[in-house]
């Protein structure tokens, strides 16, 4: 599987990152030399094999469902780019 | 004092033959001269570490000093420390600082360690080499014999590392993902372990892969490395992959010998290229742990070969899932656009670097509709099967032992023209990130050319202890002393 230019620049789009026209070739051949090295999975035989998730060998713990933080809006938002109030702001979504 | 180890300058501050503050000085001070030159540190934190090292001389003072008072370290800047920036070496992040202390660096403070300041890394930990860094590459503090080169520290974890090597702190923490703690050890002539997944807690660590990513130390030798270790482990409630199990004695562990213990050697790790002097420090450290009274076994890993494609699947995977919360709207930094869209492409074009980008767009690629059987989970189904190889030949050997690199340090801008082939320096280390089952870095030798060389004891899941007691025999063994050309009190 090769991927051609309209699927970086579809693939950058998901990936919400800029890419400029002039920048889709070489990602084009960088991503295709990965993509390609990758592809030597193939000759492994996986048939029955359970896909391994996590790092953990043991059950993930559920804990009780409370609210355990809270009320500190100053702290949340002390790193945000752009507030209004106790609210982030974003440029206009909604005419 | 600078050739105190961790061990040593803990009996000294107990005994008061130093006090936290005049080694914390010596540190700040040993920073301020080399970290221009090295670049190891992004953020230094003098005014917080002697604030932190008084209070550990009055905890000393009233005899309720905890296990690291007093003790100066260097934290990767991946660590969320409360109050104090933290980059993970990205422009994206660069103007962060978190409200919060990650629970690693917060059980560290709990002991009364000094932290001397953040430092540096592959930008997002994604590197081996530590030039991905937004805030500049770090340079190792080795040099090959008569040739001034700058070398790279390896990575993603170099800062740590380099400043470990040059005495810019008696220990580090670190994270390794696919080999970010055990690969800059083996280039800086360090010690080095990522224990088990599960065993330190991720909570407040910057994410990259998260089934992968796990903490570990980095220090001048085995035994402070079970040290530091013992107080960055344990339990915590905030993460839901922190093992809950005690902390067992590691720095004990290292007094116990290897004799009676089965040494595995897996074939598959004699790859067609190694230089020869590795090959031969591998079968000289195999010689000294029978020395010891280990008997080594031969054992086959089939599916070693496939480690590397397999994690750079899953990890770009886990990365562009995780990194999709840098949108500039909540935290980090922000470029604007005409619209909502816009601001979002902007910012990530320009706040992350190319390397991550170039992450983002493979892992992204790979969970895409269409895509995400062939490449995901055929990943995660070989991934199950790396692991197997593992637990089969641990039904038969206590250890493994392996070189930890397929090469000593390169000089900086080595291997930057093809991604593929920086990838191929965690060949050795990968396949225990798959499988997330503890492995060490020990220095146990220098190749022709002056440089160190690593070798990587690999141990079962949450069984530390033993490879602890691999790690302190061959590190006995092969008395590691060379030192690099640039280090304080040199």
């Amino acid at each position: 599987m090769s991927l051609d230019p309209v699927t970086v620049r579809r693939i950058a789009k998901l990936a919400r990152i800029r890419v400029e026209d002039s920048q889709v070739p070489r990602l084009q051949a960088e991503l295709n030399g990965i993509l390609g090295w990758i592809e030597q999975l193939n000759e492994v035989d996986v048939d029955g094999v359970e896909p391994l998730t996590g790092g953990a060998q043991m059950a993930l713990r559920l804990r009780e469902d409370a609210v355990t933080d809270g009320g500190i809006p100053e702290q949340v938002l002390a790193n945000a780019p752009d507030r209004a109030g106790d609210f982030f702001a974003v440029p206009k979504v909604v005419e | 004092m600078f050739a105190l180890t961790l061990a040593g300058a803990r009996a000294a501050l107990r005994a008061r033959q130093v006090s936290a503050r005049e080694l914390t000085d010596a540190y700040l001070g040993a920073i301020e001269a080399l970290n221009p030159r090295l670049n190891a540190y992004i953020t230094p934190t003098p005014e917080l570490a002697r604030r932190q090292a008084d209070a550990a001389d009055a905890a000393l003072a009233r005899g309720e000093a905890g296990p690291l008072a007093g003790i100066p370290l260097a934290i990767k800047d991946l660590f969320c420390t409360a109050g104090v920036r933290t980059t993970a070496g990205s422009r994206i992040l660069a103007p962060f600082v978190p409200p919060y202390e990650s629970t690693v660096t917060a059980n560290l403070l709990r002991d009364g360690a000094v932290f001397l300041g953040k430092a540096n890394l592959d930008e997002f930990a994604m590197g081996s080499s530590n030039m991905t860094s937004a805030f500049g590459p770090v340079t190792s503090p080795w040099t090959r014999t008569g040739d001034a080169a700058p070398l790279v520290p390896g990575g993603s974890s170099g800062g740590s590392a380099a400043a470990v090597a040059a005495r810019l702190a008696l220990g580090a923490t670190a994270t390794d993902t696919g080999g970010s703690i055990r690969q800059p050890a083996s280039f800086c002539g360090v010690a080095g372990i990522k224990p088990t997944y599960g065993r330190c807690s991720r909570w407040g660590i910057v994410a990259f892969a998260s089934s992968l990513d796990q903490a570990g130390p980095l220090a001048r030798t085995v035994e402070d490395c079970a040290i530091l270790l013992g107080s960055m482990a344990g339990h915590d409630p905030k993460d839901s992959t922190s093992a809950d199990r005690p902390v067992p004695d590691f720095a004990a562990a290292c007094r116990r010998g290897v004799r009676g213990l089965r040494i595995g050697v897996p074939r598959e790790y004699r790859s067609d290229g190694m230089p020869p002097e590795i090959e031969a420090l591998w079968q000289q450290g195999l010689a000294w742990l029978r020395a010891a009274g280990a008997e080594t076994v031969d054992v086959s890993l089939p599916h070693t070969k496939y480690g590397l494609a397999t994690y750079y699947i899953v990890a770009p995977a886990e990365a562009s899932s995780n990194l999709a919360r840098y949108d500039g709207v909540r935290f980090g930094a922000r470029s604007e656009g005409g619209d909502l869209l816009e601001m979002y492409e902007n910012t990530r074009a320009e706040g992350f670097g190319a390397e991550v980008r170039r992450r983002i767009l493979i892992g992204t690629y790979v969970l895409s509709a269409g895509y995400y059987d062939a490449y995901y989970l055929r990943a995660q189904k070989v991934r199950a099967l790396i692991l197997r190889d593992f637990t089969e030949a641990f039904h038969n050997v206590d250890a493994l032992l392996t070189p930890t690199a397929p090469s000593a340090a390169f000089p900086q801008g080595e291997r930057m023209d093809d991604p593929v082939k920086m990838y191929l320096n965690d060949v050795f280390t990968v396949p225990a990130s798959m499988s997330g089952i503890p492995g060490l870095s020990v220095p146990a030798g220098l190749d022709a050319r002056g440089l160190p060389l690593g070798l990587q004891v690999l141990g079962k899941p949450f069984d530390e202890e033993t490879v602890f007691a691999v790690g302190a025999a061959l590190e006995r063994a092969a008395g590691f002393a060379a030192l690099p050309a640039l280090r304080a009190g040199g």
